[in-house]
């Protein structure tokens, strides 16, 4: 009786299984042996790190990334420039306000134009709705690292309320492309700043029920403190960005060096703790929920008190036939121009950065004067994390690499643009 | 059943042909192949591979505001007790040597899902030179469209898996026989995997 | 202080080295000769700027040089944290080596691995130069350089 089984082609023999990786795990030495933690792993996401272990101490740990690398930097180079809008979002699908807003920033700057105030109040608006949405997503990845399935469960939940705001708000959950060229793409609107104010509240109940059940639960605890101690030079050193800087004792947010928006007339603070360890960069991310639910009862306020200004500027909104403007009277949404289409953006370099989630973005963006860029180099917030794997990991057991990788909220297709 | 009569021999029947005479009782005169199917589509479990950036909408799809888990699907992290793949978003050229190694690492019979516009033929990222399109690795049966799709588009994605099933009895037909069509296009495993050195 | 005191205060500092001091928006970027890289990254390390934001390598085909930048800023000290400054010197497109920044900042470890598998230049006392994201037989075609052209589909048909 023989069987044709689909997925073999030909004869596989033993020793071709050899050469694959990951399937051995190989010795290299007395008790020294090299694991591949691949792919394939509920703690390690879409990247593979080989680990040397002896024992079961890590001697040496390497991350392999590129598994998401899709070569946005290239194809932006191809493409026109507002193409990139879209394609720069993939990088951190959920968190897509905020990975898109330096680019439009850069070129913004590049065209000598400055948006409209209500507009910078909607970008706001919509960065901290993805900031909270995005902390939530890594609190539940962390509880599927960690093992704590009601806090894989609770914050998928309660990120739900997030993204149906930004559902209703733009018109789609993840991927948005709401800032563009000039300003933004759609108005507020009615009721929308009610069921705000409703989010927040709720938000703010349940952030006292993930306290009693996760960050003060003795086990976690016990597996938290001081795992993964990132001592304050080291961290500087190392140029570590985001919320794991400022968890060892760094003050450093991009929104209050460099203010971008309107962050200089918003009032918020920046939460700083000194120990250092993941049990403190969790408390870090609780506490910055907190601060980005005060900015946004402050947004909501300033949009209920001046309605109906403009949200595009006026170089794009004085090329618009007739029928956008009634769109736009009636229904508060502006279609895509289509200056945009067409657009030259004159000669010269740009920066800009923002903050977002997981930590300071950076775009240079240097044209030449026609339709398309002519080199737009990214360095997201995990591409300049991922350097924790390589020296913070040696020194600790094996059953501590998913306590680090999770409380460092690194995120691969982000760091692999 | 083994005998002994006193001269030191055991008889033992032979295993391949009581199987073989099981299954044409079973499946053939008794119908049971609509117990199978229904059983196999019922509990399709997923294996913990996330692609690329798709996979957020797979873990919001298992989240509690819309649990796929009451279709009988739920994620495992053991690629040898899983019979699904859900490739979600892009598939680069690393991942695609990943993928076809736990593909093969699944037991049959085993059904793959393709989830986004990047599974579809590349999505936004079609002219990349770093991308493979998943239906060269893997047959895939059902595709999804979105970017990214909805979180209902999944669950309705496994319901239309398992009424594939059901209907043309694929999980019982393997049983039976033996045996399940390959699909041509599949790239063999060294030109995907020509990149490790080692 | 602002960009231009900003400007004023890194031409200072690297006297001898400057060859070409260019202010873009938020931006200022200085250029220096390739041989004198490292004294004046060691400079700029002691007068506060400790940290690598991004290695930036841009390919002008039209004038035969390959730019390098490495676009510094600073943690500990607030007033040099407001705009970025940008280190560099530029080498003709056929060479290959190029002096590492490594032993001056640890945080440019894993972004000169990436200007490697992109453009193919090789980072002399780099402890780990490998490709980091592109598999090996990707990463030969050196595909961020300007003769490797990507066939993409334009809003408008001609």
């Amino acid at each position: 009786m023989s069987a044709r089984i689909s997925g073999v082609s030909g004869k596989v023999g033993f020793n071709d299984l050899k050469q694959l990786p990951g399937f051995w795990t190989r010795k290299l030495g007395k008790d020294l042996y090299e694991v591949f933690i691949g792919p394939q792993h509920p703690g390690s996401g879409h990247m593979r790190i080989i680990i040397r272990v002896d024992g079961d101490v890590i001697v040496e740990a390497d991350p392999d990334m590129g598994y998401v690398h899709r070569t946005m930097e290239k194809l932006g180079e191809g493409r026109e420039w507002i193409k990139g809008i879209p394609l720069y979002e993939r990088m951190a699908i959920h968190d897509a306000c905020n990975v898109t807003l330096p680019y439009v920033e850069a070129v913004e700057k590049l065209l000598g134009i400055e948006p409209p105030v209500r507009a910078k109040y909607l970008r706001v608006l919509l960065c901290e709705i993805n900031r909270i949405a995005a902390f939530l997503y890594g609190f539940g990845i962390f509880g599927v690292f960690v093992g704590h399935s009601t806090m894989y469960m609770w914050p998928f939940g309660d990120r739900e309320v997030w993204v149906e705001l930004a559902d209703w708000l733009t018109g789609a959950r993840l991927t948005h492309s709401y800032p563009i060229f000039g300003g933004v793409r759609r108005d507020v609107p009615e009721g929308f700043t009610d069921s705000l104010r409703k989010a927040i509240r709720y938000m703010r109940k349940r952030l006292e029920e993930y306290r009693k059940i996760y960050v003060d639960n003795p086990v976690i605890r016990a597996r938290l403190e001081d795992v993964g101690v990132i001592p304050r030079n080291l961290a500087i050193e190392l140029g570590i960005t985001g919320p794991n800087l400022r968890a060892s004792g760094v003050e450093y947010d991009v929104r209050y060096n460099a203010p971008y928006e309107v962050y200089d007339e918003l009032d918020f603070e920046i939460p700083v703790f000194q120990e250092g360890d993941s049990l403190a960069r969790v408390w870090q991310r609780v506490e910055e929920i907190k601060q980005s639910l005060h900015i946004l009862e402050q947004v909501a306020d300033w949009l209920d008190k001046h309605k109906g200004e403009q949200i595009m500027h006026d170089r794009f909104w004085k090329t618009a036939p007739p029928l956008y403007k009634k769109v736009f009277q009636e229904t508060g949404r502006v279609k895509l121009v289509p200056a945009f289409a067409i657009l030259k953006v004159p000669k010269g370099k740009a920066y800009a950065r923002a903050e977002t989630a997981r930590g300071e973005i950076s775009y240079y963006v240097e044209s030449n004067g026609a339709n398309k860029p002519y080199r737009v180099r990214i360095v997201s917030a995990s591409a300049r994390n991922a350097i924790v794997f390589k020296y913070i990991l040696p020194g600790h057991r094996v059953m501590d690499l998913p306590t680090i990788y999770g409380s460092i909220d690194y995120f691969p297709p982000e760091a692999d643009r | 059943m083994s005998k002994g009569n006193g001269d030191g021999k055991v008889y033992v029947g032979n295993v391949d042909v009581a199987a073989k005479k099981a299954r044409k009782l079973l499946l053939g005169k008794l119908k049971l192949g609509k117990l199978v199917d229904w059983g196999t589509a019922f509990s399709l479990w997923p294996v913990h591979l996330t692609t690329s950036c798709c996979g957020c909408e797979f873990a919001a799809a298992w989240s509690p505001r819309y649990d796929n888990e009451q279709h009988g699907a739920l994620p495992w992290v053991g690629s040898r007790q899983t019979n699904m793949i859900l490739i979600e978003g892009t598939v680069t050229r690393k991942m695609a040597c990943a993928l076809r190694v736990v593909w093969e690492q699944m037991p049959q019979p085993k059904f793959a899902i393709a989830m986004g516009a990047c599974a579809l033929d590349g999505g936004i990222f079609y002219n990349s030179y770093n991308i493979v399109r998943p239906w060269e690795v893997v047959p895939v049966d059902i595709y999804i469209p979105g970017c990214p799709p909805r979180p209902e588009a999944v669950a309705r994605a496994i319901i239309e898996l398992q009424r594939k099933i059901r209907r043309e009895g694929l999980a019982s037909k393997f049983v039976e026989e033996g045996w399940r069509p390959d699909k041509e296009y599949v790239k063999p495993k060294e030109d995907l995997c020509a990149w490790w050195k080692g | 202080m602002n960009i231009d005191e900003l400007a004023d205060m890194v031409r200072n500092l690297l006297a001898e080295y400057v060859v070409n001091v260019e202010i873009g928006k938020d931006l200022v970027h200085v250029e220096v000769k390739e041989e004198n890289i490292i004294e004046a990254a060691k400079r700029m390390k002691e007068a506060g700027f400790d940290h690598v934001k991004d290695v930036t390598a841009i390919d002008y085909p039209k004038e035969g040089v390959i730019k390098i930048f490495y676009h510094l800023s600073s943690y500990s000290k607030k007033d040099l944290s407001r705009y970025i400054v940008g280190l560099g010197y530029s080498i003709p497109r056929d060479k290959n080596s190029v002096p590492s920044l490594y032993g001056v900042w640890t945080s440019a470890d894993f972004q000169e691995r990436e200007v490697y598998e992109g453009f193919g230049i090789v980072f002399e006392g780099h402890p780990d130069l490998r490709p980091l994201l592109l598999a090996p037989t990707v990463a030969e075609l050196k595909p961020l350089r300007k003769d490797f052209i990507v066939k993409e589909e334009p809003i408008f048909k001609k």
